[in-house]
């Protein structure tokens, strides 16, 4: 399956390289530089390239290409899944997955990648097995390693290889039991010019951090299940109880893990939390453009919408933009013609606007473009969808766990300001009405 | 090598100027020095005492493999350390090793024995790893080595050292594809292993040695499926693919009947369909005409196995891995009725919020599946809205997705969307959004003058790239209907002066001079201005001035005569010889010579022919003969290793080659089924290695048929109605098995379209009332099909799976109760065999070997049972009066073809050693079938785990060509199943073999009283004693046959006892004299129970495992 694997960064050095099979010249991986080359932005490198005798897989994550060597016929999907595994590990390992990171650390890497893969076929991916075969490097660890020459690998094969529930290890104990959920949801949004949306959907995930001894038998059910259109569950939990009854049951992994990933489609209403109102004009002739754009909160419950930021891509014709926001600050790039505005928390009483002027280029033609706004916000201890968790029950151990859930709504691919609804007949008449203005 | 390190020093070099070396960076701490001086510290270093200065050594060695320079001349310092006690030193001498052992051959050998000895540790994960690293170790020498250890660890007791060695299969066979056959007697083995842990790996072994051996699989198809959904996620991907494939092969078309329904569906789409799409529709309906008919003749029914496969993959579209996701959605597209294909859409579309890399692969799927399956993903059209965000390559898809979702319903929002997409800076995008609307405009007839008005819109538009992608758009339309826009070519001619890009120019001259009929007055002037700038257009430009230019010769020669010469003329000149040879090919073909040949008569017609419109279809299209999933369907191309997707059979395979059981031949009453039977065949022969029950099965089905003729040979329903009235009257019969026997009827309802279809009907609807009479149960196993049922049938599923081996157990008693006694023995004792070998690959078995031979003495067995049977002689026959011998089983040491004409088998003799009490005797008998003599036979090498020994037998120093020789040797086992290796040698060759004792064998007899007995069995409760209930085989309930069949298992002597329900048995272990006691208490109905005492609890549980079957089968 997986022949080798490359890792490359942003400035095109193989930093490392890793064997599973027969070794592979990393002259291979020319033709992956070939591909980048043609590739205008780094993130539109073909994930797949097939070579004369070769085909390379690759991810880009973290500004690393992961490219994976590959000499026969196997599902890019797998692949490309078991990349982001890996890097999923390696930043369950080191914190974060950078250059730096993986050469500080490149023995653990080197031993990971060699668990994880027999003979280029998957062997131990799940980070409870990966974490008792090789402990994850610690200051401290290392400072006992070094003093009393004791080792970051296990002896012994994890107990979850052979078990039925390979997620959890046994023998877990905890003086405080814990278990938290965090349901988190994200809007992605098209709203266009007049304010009403295109399509609007929400994501959502349930991340658990559970701390509890022993074998712990969960379930957890929620008041209206049947708002979950679409889910996604980790291995641990039972899909027939979910079938029959609507309620996650499961045995936890040991630690953080992404319980649950939903969606709540499109058919269903979506409230919008947020509305944009703006008007970005420019004229023919003129080197002046006119900015002005209003937020306000809209079906929030009345939870406060938090840590807003606006973020637009200006037409290349703008040379600089003075505005003046009614709160927060803004900033302008004139080389990539981005303009952010960190809004801070919506007022309901006194809604911020942020309007002024923009500067042309002088004797440039009026820009076209109609500009998209990004906007990202929070909203705590909501879930915009209306999901509600019922209850939170243990079996299989005797004491009492803490319990705790929280809700979050957060803003994901938000955009707004895509011009007005038209079709292509149209055009005609709104260019005659645009000339009849001018004039 | 070299090369590649050629290019890490240029590598190097060019990275110095933007990145600092790692050598330089601190926070490497030199780890990546280049400096090869060094590498005589590290020599030092791995030399010294301390394991953690070797550490340290090892971990910069590692750190210089990763950065990929060459550590190979480290390898004798480093391969000494291979035995080193430190665990992670241990570990990054094998990373080393694996990495540099194809290099340097010789050293590498020092290090094979370690891992030998890692073999045999008690510790699973170090035998797990000694395997892996043997295993990855890319030597030929130690192919035999390899091949031995991947057989030891294929029955080892752990899963987890099993697993590993279902990887090194591959390898294995990638080094040396030569022990292909081998290995597959070692996938076939570990494909009935019952493990999730195992499964994933051992189907990936198979689809990478052996994809072609579909047959392997019959037998565990059942089990995978049930075991899917806890097998992990790699293994899932992989065994779902290769499921996919098989049941392509096995179960017929489930949409041969719907497409049927499909008729109107169909007709939908000539409505908005196009021209060519009209076209196609026409044959598809000739085509599903013929299918319909056949299909009314043949009433489609699922196998219920294919129901299986779609019912337990269901849930896993729930998988957070998005591969297997995709793997089942493969699968539903393939292989589900089309009414259910539906579900995956939505999993689909889940994935479309993960890493971009995993949309561009779903997209990809998305786009082929979208062109056959449009209504699939109809209602998630706004899904494939894209974002200004998404990567270009991920918009292109989108795009593509959106034109093959686009109908004449959902036009008007898709072109809106378009319309936003135009205004994008991203020009690559822009231009595949102007082709998309293209093909909408083709496909879609309503839309396509708005479609068109729109791209002239787009002709004024600033960017030059937009126009001239938009004029080679406009000029395919205009294909369709010329006549109707005139104007529009004009607009498009004033465009000549504009437009630079050469594409756009040249479509814009096609297209004056294809319809130059249309535009009479300004197609001369545009031959004029281009006639002057001919000399400075791009080829491809110039080109079509010519053909312009002829064109208007033909229908315009007086005002383009001159004009024409002209530009021929310069055409004459031009540097490429294309142009230079086709202004000669015009010349001479229009202009009007003396010599003109014949052809210049039909210049007209050459030239302005009604050119058929150019289809605009989906880059996607019939990408589908590729599985979807796949790296060849993403590639459009056949990558290495693909395996075809088959079509669907015309006729169903035999379903009943995936029964575990053995197979009714009984049952089997048509005709055609014996035709199919037969073909069937070789798989037996092939696998077995026996060809006992095929040919039973052709003289039984040779009877049924002749007795079905003598009851008239026209009514093929009575015959089903009498095997229904028996089936009614066993109505306490599992569940389980009326399904099974459903099943088969099902099945014979397709294999009688010969039969006249009235007949045919009414003994189908006898059936139908005889199901619904008889159980309840019936229909809801018939209404499966429909989706809602789901969960309910899914429960029922689950029940049948559990109470699937006591069913199993019953149904194998059946046979044996309804056939008359006398001329069945024979075949029943076949039966018996087969099932036997079947089971020799249970988990616990200790598993000698592969090449079991079981034929003679379970043959003899049975004949032996029979024929006492047969004499009525009385049930106290002591077991000493069963010779020995004749209960032996052989096992095979050596093959005839791997010995290079010797062959040895050997048994255990049950004798005493008489050299030394603690060993076991094991007999061998050597044949030489080679045609030369061979001397000099001894043992060598003796390989074994601490405290076993061996006694070797004396030399034999000639063994002539065709002669048989017997020795007996002693081993020692230690109480303990493990093999004893050793090389058997011959004054030419050395061979590797293997004795490994089945528990049975590793005790001896003990007399003992009735009393003792109990006062031993007192002394050994608690933890010592296994209890075991059981349901004894139909053929074992006497007494008599129980002592025989345990005695057969293990080498055990029958106690005395008073009670006749009660039959004990008693030894001691030989080496270390522990007591084992056996008791059988039978009890009404042949149920049992089991108990086994013994201080050694390991050898408890096997015999329990052994004897328990040795009494149920």
């Amino acid at each position: 399956m997986i022949h080798s694997l490359f890792l490359i960064n942003a400035s095109g050095d193989i930093f490392l390289e890793k064997h599973w099979k027969s070794v592979v010249s990393r002259s291979v991986c020319d033709y992956f530089f070939e591909a980048q080359e043609r590739a205008t932005e780094p993130e539109n490198v073909p994930p797949v390239i097939p070579t004369p005798h070769h085909y390379l897989i690759s991810v880009l994550r973290h500004h690393i290409y992961f490219v994976a060597v590959i000499q026969s016929e196997v599902p890019p999907l797998f692949v490309i899944e078991f990349l982001h595994r890996v890097v999923d590990t390696f930043q369950d390992y080191f914190g974060v997955c950078t250059e730096a990171a993986i050469k500080d650390n490149v023995v653990v890497v080197y031993e990971l990648l060699e668990e994880m893969l027999d003979n280029g076929f998957p062997l131990a991916t799940e980070s409870n097995i990966l974490k008792e075969l090789i402990k994850p490097p610690t200051i401290l660890r290392t400072m006992v390693n070094t003093i009393t020459g004791s080792t970051n690998v296990g002896e012994q094969l994890p107990t979850g290889q052979l078990s039925v529930v390979p997620w959890r290890r046994t023998g877990v104990k905890y003086t405080n039991n814990e278990a938290y959920f965090d349901v988190v949801e994200e809007i992605d949004a098209i709203i266009d010019k007049s304010g009403s949306t295109i399509t609007a959907e929400i994501q959502g995930v349930i991340d658990a951090c559970v701390k509890l001894t022993g074998m712990p038998d969960l379930t957890l059910s929620f008041m209206n299940p049947r708002l979950l259109d679409d889910v996604s569950f980790h291995p641990c939990v039972r899909f027939k109880r979910w079938e029959a009854e609507r309620i996650l049951s499961f045995i936890p992994p040991d630690g953080n893990f992404r319980l649950l990933s939903y969606h709540v489609s499109s058919q269903n209403l979506v409230a919008i939390p947020v509305y944009v109102k703006h008007n970005i004009t420019f004229r023919e002739g003129s080197s002046q453009g006119r900015f002005d754009l209003t937020l306000g909160p809209k079906q929030t419950m009345g939870k406060a919408v938090e840590s807003v930021l606006v973020s637009s891509q200006l037409p290349r014709g703008v040379l600089n933009a003075n505005l003046n926001p009614s709160q927060g600050t803004y900033t302008f790039d004139p080389v990539t013609k981005l303009l952010t505005w960190d809004v801070g928390k919506i007022n309901p009483q006194k809604l911020p606007s942020l309007k002024g002027t923009m500067s042309l280029q002088a004797g440039a033609s009026k820009p076209d473009e109609n500009p998209t706004i990004n906007i990202q916000f929070k909203i705590q201890q909501m879930a915009i969808s209306g999901l509600k968790v019922n209850r939170l029950d243990m079996y299989g151990e005797k004491y009492k766990p803490f319990k705790g859930i929280k809700y979050m709504t957060k803003a994901g691919k938000f955009q707004a300001g895509l011009p007005d609804k038209w079709t292509l007949e149209y055009i005609k008449t709104e260019l005659l009405h645009k000339e009849i203005r001018i004039n | 090598m070299s090369a590649s390190s050629a290019f890490n020093d240029e590598k190097g070099g060019s990275s110095s100027v933007g990145e600092p070396e790692y050598g330089h960076d601190p926070a490497s701490g030199g780890i990546f020095s280049s400096d090869y001086k060094r590498h005589d510290d590290l020599k030092e270093m791995l030399d010294s005492n301390k394991d953690s200065l070797k550490l340290e050594a090892m971990k910069r060695i590692v750190a210089m493999i990763a950065r990929g320079k060459n550590a190979s001349d480290l390898f004798p310092a480093v391969v000494k350390n291979v035995a080193c006690k430190n665990i992670e030193v241990k570990k990054l001498v094998y990373v080393y090793l694996v990495r540099y052992a194809e290099e340097q051959q010789d050293l590498a050998l020092l290090s094979i024995s370690t891992f030998q000895r890692g073999l045999k540790d008690p510790n699973q994960l170090i035998r797990a790893s000694a395997l892996r690293v043997l295993s990855s170790i890319r030597v030929t020498i130690i192919v035999p080595i390899m091949m031995l250890a991947i057989k030891e660890a294929a029955s080892d007791m752990s899963p987890y050292v099993r697993k590993t060695a279902a990887h090194a299969i591959p390898k294995l066979y990638s080094l040396d594809p030569e022990q292909k056959d081998q290995l597959i007697e070692v996938i076939e083995k570990l494909l009935a292993d019952k493990t999730t842990l195992v499964a994933g790996s051992v189907v990936m072994a198979f689809e990478e040695v052996c994809p072609e051996r579909i047959d392997l699989i019959h037998k565990n198809y059942r089990k995978l499926c049930n075991l899917l959904i806890d097998v992990e996620e790699w293994g899932q991907v992989v065994i779902i693919n290769m499921l996919t494939r098989y049941a392509r092969t096995q179960f017929l078309n489930p949409n041969i009947n719907e497409s049927l329904l499909e008729e109107g569906g169909s007709g939908d789409k000539t409505f908005y369909g196009s021209d060519e799409d009209e076209d196609e529709d026409e044959e598809e309906k000739e085509k599903k005409a013929e299918v319909a008919a056949m299909a009314k003749r043949k009433p489609y029914v699922m196998d219920p196995d294919h129901r299986l496969l779609l019912r337990n993959t269901k849930p896993l579209l729930q998988s957070r891995n998005a591969a297997v996701v995709m793997a089942v959605a493969q699968l539903y597209f393939h292989l589900a009725p089309k009414a259910e294909v539906g579900v995956i859409a939505k999993a689909l579309v889940r994935l479309l919020r993960s890493h971009s890399e995993v949309q561009y692969v779903v997209l990809q799927n998305v786009a082929t599946m979208s062109i056959k399956r449009r209504g699939m993903f109809e209602p998630y059209l706004k899904s494939f809205y894209i974002r200004s965000t998404d990567p270009t390559q991920i918009k292109v898809l989108k795009l593509e997705v959106l034109t093959n979702l686009a109908n004449e319903t959902n036009i008007s929002t898709i072109l809106r969307e378009f319309q936003t997409y135009i205004k994008s800076m991203d020009k690559d995008f822009v231009a595949a959004t102007i082709q998309a609307i293209g093909r909408c405009a083709t496909n879609i007839s309503e839309v396509r003058d708005t479609c068109l008005n729109g791209l002239v819109q787009l002709l004024s538009n600033r960017d030059e790239l937009v126009v001239a992608e938009s004029v080679v758009v406009i000029k395919k339309l205009l294909q369709m209907q010329p006549e109707k826009h005139s104007d529009i070519i004009k607009h498009m001619a004033k465009l000549t002066d504009n437009i630079q890009v050469p594409m756009a120019r040249a479509s814009i001259l096609w297209l004056i001079g294809e319809y130059c009929e249309h535009v009479p007055k300004i197609a001369p002037d545009v031959l004029r201005k281009m006639a002057k700038s001919f000399t400075n257009e791009e080829d491809i430009v110039k080109l079509q001035i010519i053909n312009l230019a002829a064109k208007l010769y033909l229908t315009n020669s007086k005002q383009t005569k001159l004009l024409t010469q002209y530009v021929l003329n310069l055409a004459k000149y031009d540097q490429n010889y294309d142009i230079r040879d086709r202004a000669r090919f015009i010349r001479q073909l229009i202009v009007p010579t003396e010599k003109s040949g014949a052809l210049s008569k039909y210049a007209k017609k050459l030239f302005l022919a009604l050119k058929p419109a150019p289809v605009l279809e989906s880059p996607f299209k019939d990408r589908d003969h590729f599985q979807l999933g796949s790296l060849s369907h993403l590639l459009n191309a056949k990558a290495g290793g693909y395996q075809e997707l088959p079509d669907w059979p015309e006729a169903a395979p035999d379903p009943s080659v995936r029964n575990v059981e053995v197979p009714e031949w009984t049952k089997c009453s048509s005709r055609e089924k014996r035709k199919e039977k037969k073909v069937e065949k070789p798989f037996y022969t092939d696998s077995e290695g026996e060809s006992g029950p095929t040919e039973s099965a052709d003289s039984e089905s040779d009877s049924a048929t002749g007795s079905e003729s003598s009851s008239g040979s026209e009514e093929s329903g009575s015959g089903s109605e009498s095997e229904e009235s028996k089936e009614a009257s066993e109505s306490e019969e599992e569940e389980e098995e009326e399904e099974e026997e459903e099943k088969k009827k099902k099945k014979k309802d397709l294999k009688k379209p010969v039969q006249e279809s009235e007949s045919e009907q009414s003994s189908e609807e006898e059936e139908r009332k005889h199901q619904r009479k008889s159980k309840p149960r019936k229909s809801e196993s018939e209404s499966e099909s429909d989706e809602d049922e789901e969960s309910e049938s899914e429960s029922s599923q689950s029940e049948s799976e559990d109470s699937e081996s006591e069913a199993e157990v019953k149904k194998k008693k059946k046979p044996a109760e309804s056939k008359p006694p006398p001329k069945p023995v024979k075949k029943e004792s076949k039966k018996e065999k087969k099932e036997m070998s079947l089971l020799d690959l249970d988990d616990f078995e200790p598993a000698p070997s592969p090449q079991v031979t079981p034929v003679n003495t379970f043959l003899s067995n049975s004949l032996v049972t029979d024929l006492e049977g047969l004499s009525l002689s009385d049930s106290v026959l002591s077991p000493a009066t069963i010779a020995p011998s004749s209960t032996l089983k052989s096992y095979e040491l050596l093959h005839r073809i791997t010995g290079e004409g010797l062959s040895v088998e050997y048994c255990f003799s049950r004798q005493p050693f008489s050299p030394d009490a603690n060993m076991v005797a094991v007999q061998m008998q050597f044949t030489n079938n080679a045609s030369s003599d061979t001397k000099n036979l001894h043992i060598e090498d003796v390989k074994l785990q601490s405290g076993m020994r061996v006694k070797e037998f004396p030399e034999i120093e000639l063994l002539p060509a065709g002669e048989t020789a017997t020795a007996v040797m002693g081993i020692d086992f230690c109480d303990s199943t493990q093999a004893a290796n050793f090389q058997l040698c011959t004054h030419t060759r050395k061979f590797f073999v293997s004795i490994q004792p089945p528990v049975g064998e590793l005790m001896r007899p003990v007399f003992l009283t009735e009393n003792e007995f109990k006062k031993e069995q007192g002394q050994l409760m608690g933890m010592n004693e296994i209890t075991e209930k059981l349901t004894l085989d139909v053929k074992c309930r006497n007494e008599h046959t129980i002592v025989q069949r345990v005695t057969t298992a293990a080498n055990l002597s029958r106690v005395p006892c008073g009670s006749d329900k009660e039959c004990r048995f008693a030894g001691r272990t030989v080496t270390s004299g522990s007591l084992v006691l056996v008791t059988v208490a039978t009890k009404e109905e042949g149920a049992a129970q089991l108990t086994v005492n013994c201080e050694k609890m390991v050898i408890g549980t096997m015999l329990v495992k052994d004897i328990l079957q040795a009494l149920t089968q």
